[in-house]
């Protein structure tokens, strides 16, 4: 018999694959079922965001991070609002900080909740999606009760958030955490001990500390590995020192590791939470919501009806809008995917000079390659889907 | 915090000598001016050496200052996770002298390069696949640059007599609109015909 003939193969994943999460197109390279090359091409959905945020002026920019990564669009706002703030050298009211935390965690579980369940739907299990969304869909109506929309909220100003949140909203959400609680369990009940989940997700994708670093990684992937690295903790902004939470650590830096890890998170985002409310709730958490700096932030509709300054500043805020002195930043927020930062250079104007945005899923994408290889084609989707990408972030 | 960043700052500038041009702290942040040939070098350092240990890349970009003999900025953004500082290097190159690649030292500057080169035309040596990466297959010009239009050159719409998606020059429906916000308030008074004797008399 004549010996046959052995090729590689080349296949295209996505770009219209519903395990890709988006628009990615996968070119791989495989030797049987064996992945020997991974090359993804990005950018289908890139929307020119940067070059947009040059020709807008520093509030115009704010809803345009909602649409990077709109699995949790405030945590990006509020990077950018770090960064503006740092060059202004404005300081955000206590207030304003809670309500900032009480919702960048809330983008934390609803970004944690899409990822777990989507990457088991992945893995062959349909049950928790139609579970976890409907928690998440709770989630939604919060944001749309803060600011008037489920998605592209625009809630984050620099200087402090842009309303005041009324008491019920609070309790609401009060009440809201415990069920949730009771929801996460009942996925772990799904999915911790699940054969076939811990089949397709125990040891794939493993990666050790080093390698993690030199790739960029950081978030849920370098916790995997064992590294307690959180820049909630290791470099706090707003009021995380103040507030007690631990971070959860994994050992393998697999994909199971990392579920686990989104899995105590979520938890540990319910305790910040909790606190968030108590001290809202009380006579510390009572004040302003932003800056009273009439040059940053706008006065309140009430004050404009009275004071003529406060009609200025809310004019010259809203056509000329602020300007930031010269200088460049870098500030960093520990977004639910990982470092989300952005990197601003100001040249006194109104407008960004340059705003680079830093996404984390841009990073560990750019490892797909040293992630997969040597794995099967169909532990693609398991690793995919553990990376937990979304590409408004990686295409910008 | 600063006094840590002032500490390997001077750490540095003793150590690399002249491949580090300038150095300073501002807003709690630390920026080294890079030699352009020896930034592969000082990354390498950063990287190893114990007092430092910069082991994490965290970002590359461009810069586009095109009034500037050498236009572009390539800024790194490096972290140490067990000092717990964050470093930024920064390189001056034009379109047409390489800077040295990262991906040596660090892998993941592969994807962060790529995306300089794509947006500002910056050229990376060394890097073992300096591609396009975000914008269009066959997309011609680096859009992030300054001298680039806001709208871009082409648009694409579907041709339901070609059965195909066509590439076009833009038309823009409107004049596109860009205000001068540098506010006349705070620019030099003008007079007042008929007020030319006011500042005299005072």
């Amino acid at each position: 018999m004549a010996e046959a003939q052995i090729r590689n193969f080349n296949i295209n994943f996505g770009p219209q694959h519903p395990a890709a999460h988006g628009v990615l197109r996968l070119v791989l390279e495989l030797d049987g079922e064996i992945v020997t090359r991974a090359d993804p091409h990005v950018g289908l959905l890139h929307r020119g965001t940067e070059k947009l945020i040059e020709h807008k002026t520093y509030h115009q920019a704010v809803p345009y991070f909602d649409r990077l990564d709109y699995v949790a669009p405030m945590n990006q706002e509020h990077a950018f609002c770090l960064a503006a703030e740092k060059l202004l050298g404005v300081t955000v009211p206590i207030r304003g900080q809670l309500i900032r935390v009480l919702y960048a965690e809330m983008g934390r579980l609803l970004s944690h909740v899409l990822n777990i369940t989507t990457q088991a739907m992945d893995v062959g299990a349909l049950t928790p999606p139609l579970w976890g969304f409907e928690d998440r869909e709770k989630m939604m109506a919060f944001y749309e009760r803060a600011c008037g929309a489920r998605l592209h909220a625009a809630y984050f100003r620099i200087g402090g958030v842009h309303q005041d949140l009324p008491q019920e909203l609070l309790d609401d959400i009060w009440d809201f955490l415990d069920p949730f609680l009771k929801t996460i369990d009942d996925l772990e009940g799904l999915l911790t001990e699940n054969r076939i989940f811990k089949q397709r997700n125990v040891d794939i994708a493993a990666f050790t500390a080093e390698e993690g670093w030199s790739w960029g990684f950081s978030g849920v992937m370098m916790r995997s590995a064992g590294v307690a690295w959180d820049l909630r903790k290791a470099q706090p902004y707003e009021c995380y020192d103040q507030l007690d939470f631990d971070i959860p650590v994994g050992k393998h830096g697999d994909c199971y590791d990392r579920y686990v890890i989104r899995i105590l998170e979520m938890h540990e985002s319910v305790k910040i939470m909790k606190q968030c409310l108590e001290r809202l709730g009380s006579a510390a958490g009572k004040g302003p919501v932003s800056t009273t700096d009439g040059k940053v932030a706008p006065p309140k509709r009430g004050d404009m009806k009275r004071s003529m300054e406060a009609l200025i500043h809310h004019f010259k805020l809203y056509t000329e809008g602020v300007k930031v002195p010269e200088g460049e930043a870098y500030a960093a927020v520990e977004a639910p995917k990982g470092e989300f930062g952005v990197y601003l250079v100001s040249d006194g104007t109104n407008k960004p000079y340059r705003c680079k945005i830093r996404a984390p899923g841009f990073a560990h994408l750019a490892a797909m390659d040293f992630l997969s290889r040597g794995h099967m084609l169909a532990d693609i989707a398991a690793i995919i889907g553990s990376i937990d990408v979304v590409f408004g972030e990686v295409d910008r | 915090m600063d006094e840590t960043l002032e500490e390997i700052g001077a750490y540095l500038e003793l150590s690399q000598g002249e491949a580090i041009e300038s150095w300073h702290v501002r807003h709690g942040e630390l920026t080294a001016t890079v030699s352009r040939t020896s930034i592969d070098s000082v990354a390498r350092f950063l990287r190893d050496d114990p007092r430092c240990q910069f082991v994490c890349f965290i970002d590359a970009c461009g810069v586009d200052y095109p009034e500037r003999e050498k236009r572009f900025d390539v800024v790194y953004h490096l972290l140490s996770p067990k000092q717990n500082i964050r470093i930024r290097l920064k390189v001056e190159t034009d379109d047409a002298s390489p800077v040295p690649s990262l991906t040596g030292v660090y892998p993941g500057a592969e994807w962060f390069e790529r995306e300089a080169y794509d947006l500002y035309g910056v050229l990376f040596s060394g890097h073992p696949d300096l591609r396009r990466i975000l914008t269009d297959y066959g997309f011609d010009g680096h859009p992030l640059r300054k001298d680039f239009p806001l709208t871009g050159f082409v648009e694409v719409r579907y041709d339901d007599e070609a059965k195909r998606v066509v590439y076009e020059p833009v038309r823009l429906a409107q004049e596109f609109r860009s205000f001068d916000f540098l506010s006349p308030w705070e620019g030099d008074a003008p007079v007042l015909p008929g007020d030319e004797k006011a500042q005299e008399n005072q």
